[in-house]
């Protein structure tokens, strides 16, 4: 029953991503102009497109166009970037690094904070911890990202000269880690922060359900001690749902990591996006989207399979 | 007890709404009471500090930025308006088709938004605000597309619960249509759920809308959004910090304004669904 369940599971998720190459190309090709002209520029004769469209296969059907690239995907060639002709597989794993340190360092920062948080506020509920913990979840989900990163630079950069505002590291020091986690923190914070209002509302509301159920009145009833019964009945059973949500905020973490990118001259995939759009380069604009959609569709996966597992109460049909 | 007052009791609701009819009003009102002219330049007044006569200070253009925050407001409101009034109606309509008829039709509808989930919403904009022009409309209409799945499965599930209920089988035993039974039994009872919705949703769009112009894809300039005038202020932040952090303060303001409003507004429409319980 479960193997099935996950078979199916895996058929939709490819599925999933057909349908998301399928929109992105429609998109991409329903759009007026090409990149001829970005990749000539200048004065451009009808002749001199037409030679550069035939060049890059532009010429061709779409429904040909759109075949050959699933194909050539389905082996792992995603082709090769218009722009500087190296393969868009290389481009988008250099770049993916960068996006894992900074999101996952966010991801990581999230949750430090907004676990303990929501746990205080759901076990003082009504109280001024709970004021401050629901006052800090709506700044959090009300801020702009990238404002509240050049606020960050003003401040920690700008005026007290603590932290360097933009880079993945200083020139020459490369390999410098104690440089390179200098550079690390301010657009972590950034995105961390901006992350951690979600999880924070989460975990509280999640407990405050848990604090209701029969086994925690039983828990208290026997005489467990007020700690005992919250960290090691309540909590525990709290935090499952979690899992679920750390999935479901992947990509508003990621989407959040472009912007954040911007404004920290961060080399990752978001700014490999924007430059790619702007230059109408197809080919890393459907590898850089399709990679996403499958970091988040296989993370989406694993979650539902990991919640099977471990909560025998979800009915996998 | 009544929705207005309940709303009226609630603090939250109240200040949030306080703030959007603020927003609401400033930005309707901006060709008066702005003091200045959004465009003119003038390089005698070039990046001064907040005073009596610019009161958050100037530009790098020597424009005025008080005037250039309440522009853009009206600039984050309309495409926010818009885009949330086609989100909010696409997403409502195919929600409620899919919870009304069930199966293959229900299937259809959820796994194109479930795909439309998969892709950062961000992404998706920026492919196609780039490819298709920036622009008001442009942008709107984008986010508004982009951002119908979350309203559809919310509509969808509200709707589904609705479905069960006996007014619901009254009606269909009484020979009503499937239209009058979706549009005046099923989407009528769901409207406090779609209209907190759209409130929170038109916070999340003015970010949205303020992050594209931050990437140069919202407002073309001279016209003033609240992104765009933040990328200008970036390369100031040393010495002139008041250009790029009023314009932030403007969207923090007005984005919170929104989700306290909606808040409030789920308290006061749907005490079930207390904020945050």
């Amino acid at each position: 029953m479960l193997a099935r369940h996950i078979v199916k599971r895996f058929a939709y998720a490819g599925l999933m991503l057909f349908g998301v190459s399928l929109i992105l190309f429609a998109i991409m090709r329903l759009a007026p102009g090409g990149p001829e002209a970005v990749l000539v520029g200048g004065e451009l004769s009808p002749e001199m497109a037409a030679q550069v469209r035939a060049r890059l296969g532009l010429d061709r059907p779409l429904p040909v166009q759109y075949s050959s690239w699933v194909l050539a995907a389905a082996r792992g060639d995603f082709g090769r970037s218009f722009k500087t002709g190296d393969p868009v597989a290389t481009l988008v794993v250099d770049r993916l690094g960068p996006t894992l340190t900074l999101t996952g360092g966010a991801l990581l920062l999230a949750l430090l904070v907004a676990v303990p948080l929501g746990v205080l506020a759901a076990i003082r509920r009504n109280t001024i911890w709970d004021a401050l913990a629901s006052s800090l979840s709506l700044f959090g989900i009300s801020f702009p990202s990238f404002w509240l990163g050049i606020m960050l630079i003003l401040l920690f950069s700008e005026v007290l000269g603590l932290l360097p505002p933009s880079g993945l590291s200083e020139y020459g020091r490369e390999s410098d880690l104690g440089a390179r986690l200098r550079h690390a923190v301010l657009p972590v914070l950034t995105l961390g922060l901006i992350q951690m209002a979600s999880f924070m509302r989460f975990t509280r509301s999640s407990l405050l359900e848990v604090l209701q159920q029969d086994y925690v009145r039983t828990a208290r009833a026997k005489g467990l001690p007020d700690g005992r019964v919250i960290w090691r009945h309540a909590v525990r059973n709290a935090l499952i749902p979690i899992v679920t949500v750390i999935g479901l905020s992947l990509p508003v973490l990621v989407g959040g990591a472009v912007l954040t990118e911007t404004v920290f001259a961060w080399p990752g995939i978001g700014r490999l996006a924007v430059g790619a759009v702007f230059e109408r380069d197809y080919p890393v604009i459907m590898g850089v989207n399709l990679m996403i959609a499958t970091v988040v569709i296989v993370a989406n996966l694993l979650t539902d399979i990991a919640y099977c597992l471990i909560d025998p109460r979800i009915a996998y049909r | 007890m009544h929705t207005f007052d309940r709303l009226w009791r609630s603090q939250r609701g109240l200040v949030g709404g306080l703030v959007v009819a603020l927003i609401l009003a400033v930005g309707t009102l901006a060709p008066a009471i702005a003091p200045y002219s959004y465009s003119t330049q003038s390089l005698l007044t070039r990046l001064e500090k907040p005073s009596a006569a610019h009161w958050l200070g100037t530009d790098g253009f020597g424009r005025d930025i008080l005037t250039r925050v309440i522009w853009g407001g009206r600039v984050s409101l309309e495409i926010g308006l818009l885009a949330t009034g086609l989100s909010v109606i696409v997403g409502t309509v195919l929600g409620g088709i899919a919870a009304y008829f069930g199966g293959a039709v229900d299937t259809a509808i959820m796994r194109v938004a479930d795909v439309f989930m998969a892709i950062p919403a961000l992404f998706l904009i920026l492919v196609v605000v780039a490819l298709f022009g920036a622009g008001l409309t442009n942008t709107a209409a984008v986010i508004g597309l982009v951002t119908w799945a979350q309203v559809a499965r919310i509509v969808r599930g509200e709707c589904l619960s609705l479905r069960a209920r006996d007014f619901v089988d009254a009606a269909r035993a009484l020979g009503a249509s499937h239209r009058r039974i979706l549009g005046r039994h099923l989407l009528v009872n769901a409207l406090p759920v779609i209209i907190v919705q759209a409130t929170l949703l038109l916070g999340q769009t003015i970010l949205i809308e303020s992050g594209l112009s931050y990437l140069g894809l919202g407002a073309q300039p001279p016209l003033p959004s609240w992104g765009n005038m933040i990328v200008e202020g970036r390369q100031f932040l040393a010495s002139a910090w008041w250009v790029a952090t009023f314009p932030g303060v403007a969207i923090f303001v007005t984005v919170l304004g929104f989700n306290l409003f909606g808040d409030g507004l789920r308290d006061a429409l749907d005490p079930r669904l207390r904020a945050g319980d």
